[in-house]
């Protein structure tokens, strides 16, 4: 069986950027081995022959066709930001990646 | 001593010492009319943040669906790449997090691309010919574009913050991923080079795409990693992002050996990381650690279907691909009847669409590639711009070709009008017109004037009556003289030949 530890938990947390404290960290470590042992119960019905599965209904080729819709103005689109600047949303430095 | 400080190794020596892999990745933006999964205008410029919907912004409650054109478009590619299309394919969710995405996450493709498994042969300048094998083409959207504000550059580094316009959030790209290409040596620069523009050229004989390197139309992510020699595994790659020229390509490549081949000798170990070309430098610098697959946390996208093309829809759509460039090269070859020398640097001239539409107007394939190749390549040359900014038309070479074939003009005043079209002065038959450049074929003008040099020239009038035709040619000069270069030579020929009655 997976075992998810606190390391784990702490570079998922750190990938999500989510904070937590050690306290979550090691409350979210247990409760996701539950989970994961409750899903690793599906992969013992589950036979090689049976695909995978993304969509609970058995759909394919949904298309749109290439015609241009309505657009909302600068105004509308930006009417819910924290903050705005020359059309354009503002946001914190980035830092260390690009 | 950190690694920064070790010397790139010379080129050359690297090659002898070192055998270069290259892996590239190139997005291609589709020409489509909207986005790939809504139905914001996808157009280069517009004001910040107008062509978007909620689900370019990826605000709550909104839902993506898929673009059948940019579907279409992705099979097309993957077809003109000789790839499998796939029977059934589904769209990821990449998670990262970074202000150009709203969602948090990119929707792309992940172990199940749309195509798979293809090649494409790359011409080299030489007409040496490299297979280099396609690992998968797979459907994407592009995203929105941050400037940095407060940085001395508009760089990231020194920026107080940033400025996001989504207008490009959620175009469709169709990423394509090499195989490792092996076995290039001192070639690696160029073949990386190659690659990216017969991609590029066969994006736009697809129609799927502008493919305007400048704009970002098409963007490659160049791999590079070396190994002592050819049958050991492969070393540690390294990534440089986003290269937008095929110079930049060259250079990248060329720079990333060197730099590697610094570090291997000194006993380093290359970082498996990003890095980003300097146009200014040649360089590059490092980016951030490259991430594993599985820091994306990539997952089915559970707002989309699953894209099945059926085996008819892929049949009919490779029954319309159009001539793809190798096939069309080798077609205007067989027509018209250059040598493989004179074929190459035609297409590395960037003058075969020029010489195509010249002799669809109506000169031959011969007088076309003369123009282009000889008196406007050199105009292009000595005015350093390439050679379809000329501001000539291929029906107006055409055109002025049609005037020496009838006659109207000989060569050398062909050059001069050449050069009256390329200063504005109009299509070549009206300033002929205009300017009286036309050959003077009328017997009475050239009659005086054979008169007149007849009376200058006793000595040369005794020689040919003598028997020395040759000598004929020192009364023709003079006459050429007279008439400004209009003269019809031949037609002065005949008339000196008949007054002196020798033949």
């Amino acid at each position: 069986m997976p075992s998810i530890g606190r390391d784990d938990v702490a570079r998922l947390a750190d990938l999500a950027r989510i904070q937590l404290t050690e306290e979550e960290i090691a409350r979210f470590a247990g409760e996701f081995d539950s989970i994961m042992d409750a899903v690793a119960s599906v992969s013992e019905v589950a036979s090689e022959d049976v695909p995978a599965t993304s969509h609970p209904i058995s759909m394919t080729n949904v298309f749109r066709e290439d015609v241009v819709t309505e657009t909302l103005t600068q105004e509308e689109a930006l009417a819910g930001a924290p903050d705005a600047q020359d059309g354009r949303f503002a946001v914190p430095q980035i830092l260390g990646e690009e | 001593m950190t690694t920064t400080d070790i010397t790139p190794v010379d080129f050359d020596e690297a090659i002898d010492r070192y055998d270069p892999v290259l892996g590239i990745e190139v997005h291609v933006e589709l020409g489509t009319a909207t986005k790939m999964f809504d139905g914001a205008p996808n157009i280069f410029a517009a004001e910040p943040n107008t062509a978007i919907t909620p689900t370019s912004l990826g605000l709550p409650g909104s839902l993506p669906v898929v673009n059948g054109k940019a579907v279409e478009y992705a099979i097309r590619i993957g077809l003109a790449l000789n790839c499998s299309i796939a029977e059934t394919c589904r769209f990821a969710r990449k998670q990262y997090f970074y202000p150009d995405l709203t969602k948090n996450f990119q929707t792309s493709q992940y172990d199940e691309p749309i195509a798979f498994d293809g090649w494409v042969d790359v011409e080299l300048e030489d007409g040496e010919i490299v297979r280099v094998e396609i690992e998968r083409a797979h459907m994407e959207e592009d995203a929105g574009k941050n400037t940095h504000v407060g940085g001395a550059t508009g760089r990231i580094h020194g920026a107080t913050h940033s400025q996001v316009d989504y207008n490009r959030a959620g175009v469709p790209l169709v990423e394509i991923v090499t195989k490792p290409i092996p076995d290039t040596k001192g070639r690696a620069p160029e073949v990386a080079a190659a690659y990216v523009r017969t991609l590029r050229d066969i994006f736009r004989a697809l129609d799927v795409s502008e493919a305007r390197m400048e704009r970002g139309n098409v963007r490659a992510d160049v791999n590079v990693s070396l190994r002592t020699d050819p049958s050991a595994p492969l070393g540690t790659r390294t990534e440089t992002k986003n290269v937008n020229s095929f110079r930049s390509i060259e250079r990248t490549v060329r720079f990333e050996i060197s730099r590697q081949a610094g570090l291997l000798d000194a006993g380093e170990q290359i970082v498996q990381e990003t890095r980003h070309f300097h146009e200014d430098t040649g360089g590059t610098s490092s980016g951030r650690p490259k991430s594993d697959a599985e820091d994306y946390r990539y997952f089915p996208e559970p707002d989309l279907v699953p894209v099945a093309p059926s085996r008819a829809w892929v049949e009919e759509i490779r029954a319309a691909l159009p001539e793809l460039p190798a096939a069309r090269r080798r077609r205007l070859l067989g027509e018209w009847g250059f040598s493989d020398l004179e074929m190459r640097d035609v297409i590395n001239a960037g003058a075969l669409d020029l010489i195509e539409q010249t002799v669809a107007a109506g000169a031959s394939a011969q007088s076309a590639r003369k123009w282009w190749m000889g008196e406007l390549a050199r105009v292009a040359k000595d005015r350093e711009v390439e050679i379809e900014a000329l501001s000539i038309t291929p029906a107006q070479v055409a055109e002025l070709q049609g005037l020496v074939d009838g006659k109207k003009i000989n060569d050398k005043i062909a050059k001069q009008v050449l050069g009256k079209v390329l200063d504005g002065a109009g299509d070549p038959a009206a300033i002929v017109e205009a300017e009286g450049l036309a050959v003077v074929s009328d017997d009475s003008v050239l009659t005086s004037a054979v008169d007149q040099a007849i009376a200058d020239n006793p000595d040369v009038v005794a020689k040919i009556q003598g028997g020395k035709v040759q000598a004929i040619g020192a009364l023709i000069g003079p006459i050429m003289k007279a008439t400004r270069g209009q003269a019809d030579a031949g037609r002065v020929r005949e008339i000196i030949m008949d007054k002196l009655g020798v033949s």
